[in-house]
């Protein structure tokens, strides 16, 4: 259980996806990659299927968005964990804003399928080949991702309210 | 079965069921297309988001205190969990030690509202088979752990328990005291409640070998909690990856065999005895000295202090209008929840709110599990498999 940690982890990424990992870093002792968005799938089946790590569960998928970042606007965050090894690992893929097009994980963790539809959902990521891409959580006839940045939480222009009683 | 279909068109002969989205017997605001051959499933289509009340977009712009109160509306039937799960990411970004008696007051606190969500759990499954007299019985005893919230911090159901760098206030004797008598009164109610429903013929038919789903198709779409221990997994966040100086305690994980919905039920059964000897041996071991950390520039001082003392009330304006630094980076931290994983991945960029934050909720997940566990069974054991997942709205919808 002992000889896996994140140098090991690292170095067996680097040794089959020195080309595709883009940088590495570990915010709070957790290994955290940036990842070309068009190596997701072989480097998760290589972390599923590899005889020691063993990355067995999808902790998490999210979303996030970075305006400032051009040509790396949007991105996708998983969160992995292997349970036999007690680690876990972060891997990030960015995509430009014109484009956020990236593939499906459903096929390796089937955890994922809501998380890809939120995603898709609040940041208008597509995730190609995924069985079911519609809105989750928000109304179908929406037609925008709200959690991008360029959406406030409430229009401060709006006129339809009476604030006045509460101060504002 | 087959041949019975082909001679006629089946999309006439199945019957389409709405199961919610304000069922009573979904304890939730859940729907289920469900798509019947009499009284046989052959396929539930799940829709979601009732409730959404986008917490993650109202968090990137609330400073970190404001956060908590959102928490307590995820899994509004162990908010103490999702409140301390909130502080400790929040304090892991600042990189804050807190005393020892901090992490034991928040442990007996977890553990209480561990309780009583599998108490709301495990007599509800009781309720959708047909007992109500547990379920009433044992809300005497959610009502007392309540009691206990309310000696702690005032409110009841949705808590905003705690701070972040410690707790608003010690524990009084009286809250001492009432948490004494639970540890005395609770286990002979308890086993009361065990006679009823554990080995009782009528709730054993319904639930014994009812919707079991196996560890690796548990894994596979995401279960974590009691229902991934039920199928027989020790995967235990408390454990695993210990916070709150859950290393300190002794105390055993429960797993089932099967993973159906007797075992999920037993599993929270266990774990409640589990969670009383932890706030047993916390409560002795109660370490003397502050219920929070010696962190002004984080910790809101208390409201006394913040009017008669100078100091406290720089401290408390810095806190609120956003001045203190505030580190760029990203965390994610976990708690075992009542139902799950409950994670927490919080991106700060220095600002006073945060960047991002994600929830991992943990029945968000495990739901999509569903539709494949009651594919072929009837309708009431759906019903039953439902309550006994633990699915809360509230968490589901974020």
């Amino acid at each position: 259980m002992s000889e896996v940690n994140n140098t090991f982890l690292l170095n067996e990424l680097q040794f089959q996806f020195a080309d595709s990992i883009y940088s590495a870093d570990e915010p709070y002792g957790l290994l955290t990659i940036e990842l070309d968005p068009k190596q997701i799938i072989p480097v998760l089946n290589f972390l599923k299927v590899h005889p020691i790590i063993h990355m067995n569960f999808l902790t998490d998928l999210c979303g996030i968005h970075y305006p400032e970042n051009k040509g790396k606007e949007l991105g996708v965050i998983y969160h992995l964990h292997s349970f036999t090894e007690n680690i876990r690992l972060r891997i990030k893929c960015f995509m430009p804003n014109d484009e956020p097009k990236i593939d499906t994980i459903t096929s390796i963790y089937g955890a994922a399928n809501w998380q890809e539809r939120e995603t898709w959902d609040f940041y208008g990521i597509e995730f190609i080949g995924h069985p079911n891409l519609t809105r989750i959580l928000n109304v179908d006839e929406m037609d925008y991702h709200p959690l991008r940045k360029e959406y406030p939480l409430e229009d401060q222009t709006r006129t339809d309210k009476n604030d006045n009683y509460f101060g504002r | 079965m087959e041949n019975t279909l082909t001679e006629f068109d089946p999309s006439t002969e199945y019957t389409k069921l709405n199961l919610g989205p304000t069922h009573p017997a979904t304890h939730g605001i859940f729907q289920n297309i469900l798509t019947m051959d009499g009284e046989i499933i052959v396929e539930a289509e799940q829709t979601v988001g009732y409730i959404h009340r986008a917490f993650e977009k109202i968090a990137e712009h609330r400073p970190f205190y404001q956060i908590t109160p959102l928490t307590d509306r995820l899994n509004y039937c162990s908010s103490p969990i999702n409140n301390m799960g909130w502080h400790m990411t929040v304090e892991k970004l600042l990189g804050l030690e807190l005393p020892k008696r901090v992490d034991y007051m928040r442990v007996i606190i977890m553990e209480l509202a561990r309780i009583s969500d599998h108490l709301v759990c495990n007599s509800v499954i009781g309720v959708d088979t047909g007992a109500l007299t547990g379920f009433t019985y044992v809300f005497q005893w959610r009502e007392k752990i309540y009691d206990i919230f309310e000696e702690i911090c005032g409110a009841r159901l949705t808590t905003n328990i705690g701070r972040i760098g410690g707790l608003e206030r010690d524990f009084s004797p009286a809250c001492i005291q009432k948490i004494r008598d639970f540890i005395k009164d609770f286990p002979a109610a308890f086993t009361e409640f065990t006679n009823l429903l554990e080995r009782n013929r009528i709730f054993m038919d319904r639930t014994v070998g009812v919707c079991p789903i196996n560890t690796e198709r548990a894994l596979h779409y995401g279960f974590t909690g009691p229902n991934l221990r039920a199928t027989g997994l020790d995967y235990d966040v408390r454990v695993m990856n210990p916070y709150s100086s859950y290393q300190d305690f002794d105390f055993t994980i429960p797993v089932g065999i099967s993973g159906d919905t007797y075992d999920r039920f037993m599993v929270r059964q266990q774990e409640m005895w589990e969670s009383l000897k932890i706030i047993t041996q916390a409560l002795e071991n109660l370490p003397a000295g502050k219920f929070y950390a010696e962190v002004p520039e984080f910790y809101l001082p208390p409201k006394d202090d913040v009017y008669n003392n100078m100091e406290a009330l720089i401290w408390h304006f810095k806190i609120v209008m956003g001045e203190s630094e505030v580190p760029k980076g990203e965390v994610y931290h976990s708690v075992e929840g009542g139902n799950g994983e409950l994670g927490f991945y919080l991106v700060s960029d220095g600002g006073r709110s945060a960047y991002r934050l994600h929830f991992r909720r943990p029945c968000f997940i495990y739901y999509q599990g569903y539709p494949e566990m009651i594919k072929g069974t009837t309708l009431s054991d759906a019903i039953v498999t439902m309550s006994s997942m633990n699915v809360i709205a509230g968490e589901l919808d974020a």
